[in-house]
């Protein structure tokens, strides 16, 4: 089906990116009916995915570039962050909680993507980059039917 | 982020307010190193989360990691004033686990002895 609506930027692979990142997706979120406690957690889910690009993927290399896309689809939003950068030796072992290459990180991105999304999806070669896709359905609360 | 330290007798009081993700990690990192690193009393750690209205695992990471610090030698870490957002933050890490949450300050500095 094709999509309503659709957006997508690139950004220097910056931390100062991040919050950058963020708003920009809960803005375009924004147009679905989702509780702002859906979009905090949507900006966080993001959050993970553009630090993880910017840390593991770029290895903090500034001159890279981290692209964000997004997609409405039947009151669904599809999230994409995608680097080229040094990819995932093993997606399995990056998904488990606590897992993280650096002692002074949680390891816990993965998890709160998996936590505030409906699906996630990490696709990754080595030394050609990542891409994590990450979707939400904007559930409207039911209102009680009357009588017909 | 804006970020006020304040020690009290063996415990160090960190106010922070505003965003805390990668972009300010490193500042909150070094500014808690050099507190801990200049001043040998500070047994315990409070911080005060009451104006932080974002904050993700980077910012998690820092904290986990002057938690592994002051417990060390048998310190403590109270966290104060978590918003609804920062607090389901905080317990989906399992933070909350292992660091004790308190209602004000007061408590807290009562609390660290």
């Amino acid at each position: 089906m094709e999509p309503v609506n659709r957006m997508k930027i690139e950004f220097s692979s910056l931390a100062a990116n991040v919050s950058f990142a963020r708003v920009a997706a809960g803005a375009f979120a924004s147009q679905l009916d989702f509780t702002l406690n859906d979009i905090e957690e949507l900006k966080v889910a993001v959050s993970e995915a553009v630090t993880n690009s910017i840390i593991h993927g770029y290895q903090n290399d500034p001159a890279k570039i981290i692209e964000l896309s997004a997609e409405i689809r039947c009151e669904t939003l599809v999230l994409a962050v995608e680097d080229r950068g040094l990819g995932i030796d093993n997606i399995e072992n990056a998904l488990q909680p606590a897992y993280s290459t650096d002692p002074e990180r949680m390891g816990l991105g993965f998890a709160f993507m998996q936590s505030f999304s409906d699906s996630l999806d990490v696709q990754s070669l080595p030394g050609k980059g990542t891409r994590v896709i990450m979707t939400r359905a904007c559930r409207k609360e039911a209102t009680p039917q009357q009588g017909h | 982020m804006d970020m006020h330290i304040e020690v009290k007798e063996k415990s160090m009081l960190v106010r922070l307010r505003g965003e805390i993700d990668l972009a300010v990690t490193d500042t909150l990192r070094e500014s808690l190193e050099k507190e801990l690193d200049d001043n040998s009393l500070i047994k315990n750690l409070i911080i005060n989360l009451e104006g932080v209205t974002y904050i993700d695992s980077s910012g998690l990471g820092v904290i986990l990691g002057r938690y592994r610090r002051v417990s060390r030698y048998g310190g403590k870490v109270f966290i104060v004033g978590a918003t609804a957002q920062v607090k389901k933050v905080l317990e989906l890490s399992g933070l909350l686990n292992i660091m004790q949450e308190c209602p004000s300050e007061a408590l807290a500095l009562d609390l660290a002895g």
